[in-house]
């Protein structure tokens, strides 16, 4: 009589109740090679091959068909006889054998013991999903996928959901202006609040931070010179044009530009985008201007805050120098300008826009599950770097070019 | 006493819808192809993600008035089909009408009109997790109606009454059961008494009292409405408490196996798979494959 108990060994007993031998160890039974392994007697018939299994069939300790695997014979038959013990390793052969037969189209006549059949039974009864071929080797694929013509088709699908994405939100921000959208000022100022006020306490600390750091680092080549003076100009110049904007910007890909991705990415996921389309809503109009908006708004205000608190900690530098407070804001002053200025705020506008966009187009087309909001976060965070970036350098080199 | 389709004694509470009626009812219900005009009509319907087929050749009416649900084992495509009738995915090929009117070519004004005679509660409910339910249900009404926002407050109390959740207008959908949160969807999806309805698994999720009365109030709220119904679903009770008509779908052969009403398909389908999953396993009563 063949019984089974799940997660320990498997044993014949002539007619009486089954008993457990070798109780299992850590789910996987233990085997006793010395004493009656698993073996497989190879014999030819007149009409095939016949392979008898013999012994205690264990994980780990039996051996696989593909040892006997032939596609000479026109018939397989396997007997179980002289099995005394068995668990999945049995059934695995069985499994390997029926279809390397169907594969190779043999007959396979199988005599299992009741239990292993019925797993084998249960194993075949549903049928395998046919997976695509694989048509290339793994490093085939590497090389299809790292080729100058994929990378430039994904770069051109890329740019081109972008460039659908900027014009649908350029649509709704033309119907809005027009009347005719469908926006939420309560949004506008909510997700302008999450964006700005909220954000104080860490633009502030590292504007402060990175004013010092301007700081330090002019002074020691400065007074180099006995031009520590400059240091005020310097750190001035440096926070207007460049560093109060830039900064502010990365900390707000993070926070912001992340928060919308996870915001959006789990409203696809709970079908709450699904649900706002049904009811005749553009999720663009509705979900995604607000938070561009939003960060918009409160950005060049950022950047104008960013840049007080950097010069302020410039002067914390220069004032450890031996610098007094009205030589530094004196000097400060003198390199104060509105093109300065204006380019620091228009930089924080445009990175504005490209946060919200890198924040809200990753959550737009995040996944419908949590791995895909995880992936639609990490996306809005780089993506949004990325455009921060080549758009400041773009900025700059403009500049240069008009002499701002 | 009449008895219902389990051969149980039929609940005397039980909705008056024709749903409810017993399985030789059911056996008589006019189809689309009788006296029912289709409502919805999906042709040569086949959907895929790229290479991979989920569905293909679907064929089939949902008639005016029934309740129509669409079954099938797990993966076999319910929900994408679902998703393909409601506009959210484009199929392959094929063609969606409703009311005689092609989806696939209507204007985008043609089919915002469309949508506003539809109702759809999603699996997840798809309620605005940073709204109120108030605000929720008052969505459709801002956009489609000119109702004052008394109006407005009037009508939303009243829908969330007739889903049993009055006084529950200030929630916000976080703060209620999962229960709860589909009913508030399934009053949402009714705030302007639409004439198809569409449920993404009603019944998911749901301990078997919330599950029935669930289903009650759809059969209630769909036959006062004069709304057809058309349910993804695989929960045998709901489809045997409250189906005119299903089809099933095949997740192996990726194809519309059978149509009919439940019973008929538990009883007589020519497939031994479908009068499998009707009768949850046990040994159909033919077992020949066609």
């Amino acid at each position: 009589m063949w019984s089974m108990t799940p997660g320990r060994g498997y044993r014949v007993q002539n007619g009486g109740e089954p008993a457990v031998v070798n109780q299992a160890v850590s789910g996987i039974p233990e085997a006793n090679p010395a004493v009656n392994s698993a073996a497989v007697r190879q014999s030819t018939r007149p009409d095939g091959l016949q392979l008898s299994l013999t012994g205690a069939w264990k994980i780990g300790a039996a051996p696989t068909f593909q040892a006997f695997a032939t596609t000479e014979a026109t018939a397989v038959f396997i007997d179980t006889d002289g099995v005394t013990e068995w668990d999945s390793s049995l059934v695995n052969f069985a499994l390997q054998a029926h279809l390397h037969a169907q594969a190779h189209q043999y007959h396979l006549a199988l005599a299992l013991p009741d239990g292993a059949q019925a797993l084998l039974t249960l194993a075949l009864s549903v049928p395998a999903q046919k997976q695509p071929a694989a048509s290339m080797s793994k490093l085939a694929q590497l090389q299809h996928a790292l080729s100058p013509i994929r990378i430039s088709e994904h770069l051109g699908r890329e740019i081109q959901d972008l460039l659908a994405f900027i014009g649908g939100l350029l649509a709704a921000f033309v119907q809005t202006l027009r009347g005719k959208a469908r926006i939420r000022m309560a949004d506008v100022l909510r997700f302008g609040y999450q964006a700005g006020p909220n954000a104080l306490p860490i633009i502030g600390l590292t504007s402060l931070l990175v004013g010092m750091i301007l700081g330090y680092l002019g002074a020691v080549q400065l007074q180099e010179f006995g031009a520590g003076i400059y240091v005020a100009n310097l750190v001035t110049v440096g926070m207007l044009r460049e560093m109060g904007a830039l900064m502010t910007a990365v900390i707000m890909a993070g926070r912001t530009g992340a928060a919308y991705a996870a915001q959006l990415g789990t409203m696809q996921v709970n079908e709450e985008v699904d649900a706002i389309e049904i009811l005749g809503i553009s999720p663009m109009q509705f979900l995604v201007l607000p938070r561009v908006l939003g960060v918009v708004l409160m950005l060049p205000l950022l950047v104008i805050y960013a840049n007080v608190l950097g010069i302020f900690g410039g002067a914390i530098v220069a004032i450890g120098l031996g610098i007094t407070p009205l030589q530094y804001v004196t000097q400060a002053s003198s390199s104060l300008g509105i093109d300065h200025i204006g380019v620091g705020v228009f930089k924080g506008l445009v990175f504005a826009i490209l946060i919200g966009i890198a924040g809200c187009r990753a959550g737009m087309a995040s996944a419908r599950n949590s791995e895909g909001v995880g992936r639609a976060t990490t996306s809005a965070v780089v993506t949004g770097l990325v455009y921060l970036i080549v758009a400041d350098a773009a900025i700059n080199i403009i500049c240069q070019t008009l002499d701002i | 006493m009449p008895s219902d389709i389990t051969g149980q004694p039929a609940d005397v509470t039980a909705p008056t819808h024709d749903a409810h009626k017993t399985a030789t009812d059911m056996d008589t219900a006019p189809t689309c192809d009788g006296k029912k005009s289709a409502i919805i009509e999906a042709r040569n319907l086949t959907l895929a993600y790229g290479d991979r087929v989920i569905l293909k050749d679907l064929n089939f009416d949902v008639a005016r008035g029934d309740i129509f649900v669409i079954m099938g084992g797990s993966g076999c495509g319910k929900s994408t089909l679902l998703r393909n009738l409601l506009g959210l995915e484009k199929p392959t090929q094929g063609t969606v009408s409703f009311n005689g009117e092609n989806w696939q070519s209507a204007s985008t004004e043609a089919r915002r009109n469309m949508r506003i005679n539809w109702g759809v509660t999603f699996q997840q409910g798809g309620l605005i997790s940073a709204m109120t339910l108030a605000q929720n249900l008052s969505l459709p009404l801002e956009l489609y109606t000119t109702l004052s926002v008394s109006e407005r407050a009037e009508m939303v109390a009243l829908k969330l009454a007739l889903v049993g959740l009055a006084g529950f207008e200030d929630y916000y959908p976080a703060e209620i059961s999962g229960g709860m949160r589909k009913r508030a969807a399934l009053a949402r999806a009714i705030m302007l008494d639409p004439s198809l309805l569409f449920f993404d698994e009603p019944s998911a999720g749901l301990d078997p009292l919330s599950s029935r009365r669930l289903d009650e109030l759809i059969v209630s709220l769909a036959e006062n409405l004069g709304a057809t119904v058309v349910m993804v679903t695989h929960e045998l009770e709901s489809i045997f408490a409250i189906a005119t008509q299903a089809i099933y779908l095949d997740n192996v052969t990726r194809t519309l196996m059978d149509r009919g009403s439940p019973a008929q398909l538990r009883d007589h389908s020519e497939h031994a798979v479908i009068r499998q999953f009707l009768t949850r396993g046990a040994t159909p009563k033919t077992d020949e494959e066609p």
